[in-house]
């Protein structure tokens, strides 16, 4: 079970947004608990906030709440935030999902490996098998729908993003950009190091849940072979 | 049999870029998926409310103009927003109005002289497939309306066959005029304690100017560079209207079609009904900013709804 504590209240800043939105930030460090906290805090609001509410956008280290102007005001948003802010967390259940998502390796779906072996002096199995004994911290999702900003990679392998993003990542490129990694749910432009493919939908539309995870789950990616992947539907 | 189910407008040219747009997409944030929604929420909402429709009812959002279509069916339209040519047959008509289509009736909408977003709403509006709770499409996140995508020449967009109504416009002094100078009140918030107070007099004491890059995800614009001094920074939420200021010191705002989240500072953002006069510039329109608080942005917010409730519409005589 993780430790969650309470926010410092000295941490802990609202800060208004625009004329529908407060942000609160509780911290200035990336930390695992600070990501589970705004993950369960994100859910207290749902129901706190209900009929104002128009939307909350979980970061890595802040909440951004965005309400319906004319139908509450700041004053009353900001009392709520503060009430559940000042509540403990610990008690609360925490989703603690970890998912674990299939990748196949190589430089055939990971175009970037050899790069990303030669700056940091290790072989391509060796990164391949760095890559995947962390487990990893969904800490945003955003630039993309489904796109989940996963970390932290290890130092070792840490790979800044490319001087000229390619024009197309194809869908569920495994990439690394210094210290966070990710998957491409859908074909699109990027500039992240490429190091293995997904073969498994990261965005359905029609289907749910429409993404496996949510900011706050964590997960842990397990290699598999050219013929597996190719069996789970992977396209090469 | 229902003989009306068939009933639609033939897309002869979608023009520049079409698109479904209902009040927008809430609650997806948690997705990636931003909110969409139309550009000038204003004018949007007068053509729903000329036909006597939903404020939420599915509508044709126009950038810049060029759209013709066939109608197959008896129904209503209203057309706001920019100020565009209008003729039904060859025949030229007022916009801000609602007007009577009969099957085979050609609806022509020219280019936009003053504004760049125009608005064509039908009786009991567009017949489309909702995605995640809205038929907005996003076309970046080819998300919503027809499949993602904007609309293109040859589609049928469904809707439907409706008896007579009663035809209405809007006063003259009640319809927006987009050419007026725009001076952007902005909500300061985010990073903006942040900011050196130097750079954020500079800011709301200089003028800008729209660059060639504005779309419905944002507008970059050009004018006295802002320097931040603050290096470090998470990506966070980003909310509608928002003032991003990047590296290069030149603001964007960023609009309904925004990333969800993003990690430049942002001096606060623009209030919403000014956005909508923005979201009508194009490249070359000059605006100014200045600060207004939170609490006087809702106290417009709900002048500008009592007023927007009190507004009559007048009947058209036939």
């Amino acid at each position: 079970m993780p430790q969650i504590t309470k926010p410092s209240r000295k941490a802990v800043r609202i800060e208004v947004a625009g004329e529908d939105a407060l942000i609160i930030y509780l911290g200035d460090v990336i930390d695992k608990n600070i990501s589970k906290t705004i993950a369960q805090l994100k859910n207290r609001l749902i129901e706190e906030l209900s009929d104002c509410l128009v939307d909350l956008i979980p970061s890595y280290v802040s909440l951004l709440v965005i309400f319906d102007p004319l139908i509450s005001d700041y004053y009353a948003v900001k009392q709520s935030i503060i009430k559940h802010l000042s509540s403990d967390f610990t008690e609360a259940k925490t989703n603690n999902n970890v998912i674990e998502l299939p990748v196949y390796y190589s430089p055939e779906s990971g175009p970037d490996l050899k790069l990303i072996a030669k700056t940091s002096g290790l072989s391509i199995d060796e990164v391949i098998k760095i890559h995947q004994e962390k487990t990893y911290q969904v800490f945003a999702i955003g630039f993309a729908p489904g796109f989940a900003f996963l970390g932290e990679v290890d130092a070792r392998i840490a790979t800044p993003r490319l001087a000229t993003p390619r024009a197309k990542v194809p869908k569920g490129s495994v990439a690394i950009a210094d210290q966070q990694t990710a998957i491409y749910p859908e074909q699109s432009p990027g500039g992240w190091n490429l190091i293995g493919l997904c073969p498994l939908p990261l965005f359905e539309p029609n289907a749910k849940p429409h993404i496996p995870y949510q900011v706050g789950d964590s997960v842990k990616f397990i290699g598999i072979s050219k013929a597996r992947f190719l069996t789970l539907g992977g396209q090469l | 049999m229902n003989n009306d189910s068939n009933a639609h407008f033939n897309v002869i040219d979608a023009g520049i870029l079409c698109t479904y747009q209902d009040l927008g997409r809430f609650k997806q944030g948690n997705l990636g998926l931003t909110t969409g929604g139309p550009a000038d929420k204003s004018a949007y909402l007068w053509a729903n409310r000329l036909l006597k429709n939903p404020a939420k009812a599915p509508v044709l959002e126009l950038s810049f103009g060029g759209l013709t279509l066939v109608a197959n069916t008896f129904t209503t339209i209203a057309i706001t927003g920019a100020k565009a040519p209008l003729t039904i047959n060859g025949q030229t008509k007022e916009i801000w109005q609602s007007h009577r289509i009969k099957p085979d009736d050609e609806i022509k909408i020219g280019f936009a002289s003053e504004g760049c977003r125009i608005y064509l709403g039908v009786a009991d509006g567009f017949l489309v497939q909702q995605q995640f709770g809205s038929v907005s499409t996003v076309v970046r996140e080819k998300v919503g309306g027809s499949n993602g995508l904007a609309i293109s020449a040859g589609q049928l967009l469904a809707i439907t066959k409706t008896e007579k109504q009663p035809l209405y416009c809007l006063k003259e002094h009640d319809i927006p005029s987009y050419t007026k100078p725009l001076t952007l009140k902005v909500v300061t918030g985010y990073q903006y304690s942040l900011f050196n107070s130097y750079e954020i007099a500079k800011f709301f004491a200089n003028e800008y100017q729209i660059s060639n890059q504005y779309d419905r995800m944002g507008y970059r614009l050009t004018g006295a560079s802002i320097q931040s001094n603050i290096t470090k920074m998470f990506s966070e939420g980003i909310c509608k209207g928002a003032v991003q200021i990047p590296p290069d010191g030149q603001p964007i705002v960023l609009s309904n079609d925004r990333q969800t989240i993003g990690g430049y500072p942002k001096i606060g953002s623009v209030l919403s009904r000014d956005l909508d006069y923005l979201m009508q510039c194009s490249q070359g329109n000059k605006v100014n900013f200045e600060p207004i608080s939170i609490h006087c942005a809702h106290n417009i917010l709900h002048l500008a709804k009592a007023k927007y409730l009190k507004t009559q519409l007048l009947k058209v005589a036939m």
